[in-house]
């Protein structure tokens, strides 16, 4: 690898990158991203690699590429051919002989791994025509499909790093700082705390040192667009840290990362090899006389790290707990020393804002929150994955027009957003704006970005009792109301979704959830009631269901369902009584059977194996 | 030398306090009462049993938020509010909270007794640890021994020895066992599980259960 000494440097590799590719080349992108992974994308892309080799002396040129995640986790693994634009989805490994003889060979599109249109029935050949995408404005996401992460020379071709020389040359620190607090950028990691300004009260901090940390501690569940970003598009992370070090007058940086994530640690180490082989981290960055490096922090895997003061103990190498905020971080950070911590997706957006500048960013979202935000779409929704939309879209059009609406027929009746410290917004209210503001007007949070879209058959209470249970067990112990009350609350609703529960509960939870968010020392425990608190704010009748008639409305809460077989529906198949785990079934042949309670474990296996929808949860 | 000060105001009355003097040291040294748990003078503040809440209002800023006052150093012009219905109700909750997981904990009984607390809503448990961090913290910074720290998470928290082994480093001096708050003889007023009799703060019955006579719970070993 060329080290670049100056901009003139970096702009003749570019070109030399740029020249390499030959038009007439045929690109395969294999989406490599987790979710395609579980799916078996390394075997799809492995059959490519030996069958392009066999083929080697094909007149046709094929270039392979391994990109990062392209969002539409729900349909991996994902194969797109350039530059027809052909968007394969679901393809196995027997798919891929298929493909290079009809696709890439006769230049046929197969139509069976196509997207179908689920209104129009119709099969889609690009991306940009499938719903899913075509409301999206993938800027931070977008180019993950375009690049192979472990490639700096991908990321420079696209135009990486263009950015940083003009930060660097072009601009002074204070200017750049002006850009980022003139573009609006708040910050992604939940709180919205506005970027420009923290990076000024980091620069006016006096010390010796400056730390610089990217947070991507991410342990929401059902959230995962940060690790995506740094394991699809690593070098756009490091670029907007460069950046940021150079504007604060940073000297060393970090990158947080949970040892969860493999690919995620495994694709940002080599990134930080590449850039500073490359002389783009390290003494001198492009022939100035700013210098900059970053390492990787591994972290446990605990929630709690995600926060500030937790995250700093952490890599300090102590327990990973939070202390008191009363002296900012950005003065008294790591090792006491000023720092400047932002999540993944915030880095990501600097490089965009300084080479298309403040006004383009400004003009994208809503009043206060601008540019694009990636969220999580997941649960009941049709079409699942990772979404980036504009600020002040409605939580209507995410839901219905890119997640394609509710999934088996069961009415959608809430979202949550913002994980364990958002809360559930109800079908009534989504036609809020998604912006950090409306969301906690609305008892929710913006949060890192998950989005977990629940349908008729979810329990709100049963969903609050879970996200009570993952805080408690996530709680580090060192505050009394975050430890004992989220435990005291998790007995409360425990005691509800068993038909324990009395009048009192309810009034006692709620008094108790004011107090833990009133008094909690760190943002964990400040949180942590929001889920119970906003399902008790818009679904009470749920919980008086529970409580006042012992029924759970959905049919979750074990204790309070029964199954039962309908008599006139049954046919007498015997499936059931064939799977069913306890034996709780009897029943003569093609005679409707019974569920004998007192046997039953209620798991459900019934309900899945009956064709003629026979049994019934009360 | 001479003093500098800036002006807090607490519960409305304007006051003089030193600068770096934390909002609990100032309002002790105007005779204001915060209860405390996990605070003891000499050690660092800890900030983990959230008894000394206030609230404050950071330069006419409108909202008010709350904090330990133990951790909060005091600033130019706040005003801090240390009865206010908010922070009572809390401190109510959280004094329950302590009570219920250690109702056999002298330090948690007087806390509840003050808080005028007579019945608990929830189970209670009998843990002998209120996981106040003092005995660390005493090995740690006082006696140079560095021999206890917490171990696990959450529900799992415990104070230990590293691997539960005694260090070398420990000298047997007990400086742990003197400032924890479980050391002390509880009082043993509480006969009905999820009842506390809170007579040593209703002077008119004197309990049987003060081993002096005296009310116990306002003797000179527990101060407010």
């Amino acid at each position: 690898m060329r080290k670049i000494k100056s901009v003139a440097d970096l702009e003749k590799w570019r070109g030399d990158i740029l020249s390499k590719l030959k038009l007439d080349e045929v690109v395969i992108s294999v989406c490599g991203g987790t979710g395609c992974h579980a799916y078996g994308c390394k075997k799809v892309r492995d059959g490519f690699a030996k069958a392009t080799k066999k083929n080697g002396d094909d007149v046709q040129k094929i270039r392979l590429k391994f990109t990062g995640c392209r969002g539409f986790c729900e349909r991996g693994p994902i194969v797109t051919i350039q530059p027809q634009g052909i968007f394969y989805q679901k393809v196995q490994e027997q798919d891929v002989s298929v493909i290079l003889s009809e696709t890439v060979g006769k230049g046929k599109i197969l139509e069976h791994l196509l997207y179908e249109d689920a209104v129009t029935k119709r099969k889609l050949i690009s991306e940009k025509e499938i719903p899913f995408y075509k409301a999206q404005h993938r800027l931070v996401m977008g180019n993950n499909g375009l690049i192979e992460p472990s490639k700096i020379e991908d990321y420079i071709g696209i135009g990486g790093y263009q950015a940083l020389s003009k930060a660097l040359l072009a601009m002074k620190p204070e200017e750049i700082i002006h850009e980022m607090k003139a573009s609006g950028l708040r910050g992604r990691g939940g709180a919205g705390f506005p970027t420009g300004k923290k990076w000024e009260d980091c620069r006016n901090a006096s010390g010796d040192i400056k730390y610089i940390i990217c947070n991507c501690d991410e342990g929401d569940p059902g959230a995962y667009m940060d690790r995506s970003l740094l394991e699809g598009n690593p070098h756009s992370v490091l670029e907007g840290m460069i950046i940021g070090a150079y504007a604060i007058g940073g000297g060393h940086g970090y990158i947080y990362v949970r040892h969860e994530y493999p690919l995620a640690c495994k694709n940002a180490e080599t990134a930080i090899t590449q850039a500073r082989k490359a002389g783009l981290l390290g003494k001198n960055i492009l022939g100035s006389d700013f210098s900059f490096d970053v390492e990787i922090a591994k972290g446990g895997g605990a929630f709690v790290c995600g926060e500030s003061t937790a995250l700093i103990a952490s890599i300090e190498g102590k327990v990973g707990e939070p202390r008191g905020k009363q002296v900012h971080t950005v003065t008294r950070g790591l090792w006491g020393k000023p720092m400047n911590l932002n999540n993944v997706e915030t880095w990501a957006n600097v490089p965009l804002i300084i080479n298309k500048g403040s006004h383009w960013f400004s003009s994208i979202g809503t009043e206060k929150s601008k540019g694009t935000k990636i969220f999580s779409l997941v649960g009941k929704a049709k079409n699942t994955g990772l979404v980036e939309v504009p600020m002040g879209i409605t939580l209507k059009e995410i839901i219905f027009n890119i997640g394609g609406g509710q999934q088996n027929g069961r009415k959608i009746k809430a979202v949550q957003t913002g994980g364990p410290s958002g809360g559930c917004i109800p079908a009534s209210l989504f036609d809020l704006p998604v912006d950090f503001d409306s969301l906690i007007q609305a008892g929710s949070m913006m949060g890192s970005g998950g989005m977990i879209v629940m349908d008729e058959g979810t329990c709100m209470v049963d969903v609050a009792k879970y996200f009570v249970h993952f805080l408690q067990e996530e709680s580090c112990g060192k505050c009394l109301p975050c430890r004992e009350g989220l435990k005291r609350m998790g007995e409360i609703l425990d005691r509800i979704t068993e038909g324990k529960g009395n009048e009192e509960d309810l009034s006692l939870l709620e008094e108790l959830a004011e107090v833990v968010a009133d008094t909690s020392l760190c943002g964990l425990g400040k949180t942590a009631p929001n889920p119970v608190l906003s399902a008790l704010r818009y679904f009470r009748p749920e919980f008086e269901a529970h409580i006042h008639q012992k029924r759970c409305p959905a049919g979750v809460c074990m204790p309070l369902i029964q199954y039962s077989i309908s008599e006139s529906d049954c046919t007498g198949c015997g499936a059931c009584a064939k799977i069913c785990p306890t034996h709780a079934i009897k029943g003569e042949k093609k005679q409707s059977h019974l569920i004998l309670a007192e046997i039953c474990s209620k798991c459900g296996s019934c309900i899945d194996v009956c064709k003629a929808n026979a049994v019934m949860v009360q | 030398m001479e003093r500098k000060t800036v002006n807090v105001t607490i519960d409305g009355r304007s006051l003089d306090v030193e600068v770096g003097s934390t909002i609990l040291l100032a309002a002790r040294e105007f005779g204001i009462h915060i209860p405390t748990l996990c605070y003891m003078d000499h050690l660092s503040p800890y900030g983990g049993c959230r008894l000394c809440v206030v609230e404050i209002t950071d330069n006419g800023g409108g909202k008010s938020f709350i904090d330990t006052s133990c951790t909060h150093e005091v600033k130019e012009g706040i005003e801090i509010q240390t009865k206010s219905a908010r922070i009572i109700r809390a401190r109510k909750m959280l004094a329950e909270l302590l009570v219920t997981s250690a109702p056999n904990v002298k330090m948690a009984q007087d806390i509840a007794a003050r808080m005028g607390l007579l019945k608990v809503r929830f189970p209670m448990e009998d843990n002998r640890c209120i996981l106040c961090g003092l005995c660390i913290r005493m090995c740690y910074e006082q006696m140079d021994g560095k021999a206890l720290g917490f171990v696990g998470r959450g529900m799992g928290r415990k104070v230990s020895m590293p691997f539960e082994v005694r260090p070398e480093t420990c000298r047997l001096c007990r400086g742990c066992d003197y400032v924890c708050p479980g050391m002390m003889i509880p009082c043993q007023g509480v006969t009905e599980p999820g009842e506390l009799c809170g007579r040593c703060v209703r002077i008119e019955e004197m309990p049987s259960c003060c081993p002096t006579g005296t009310f116990g719970c306002f003797c000179e070993q527990n101060p407010l």
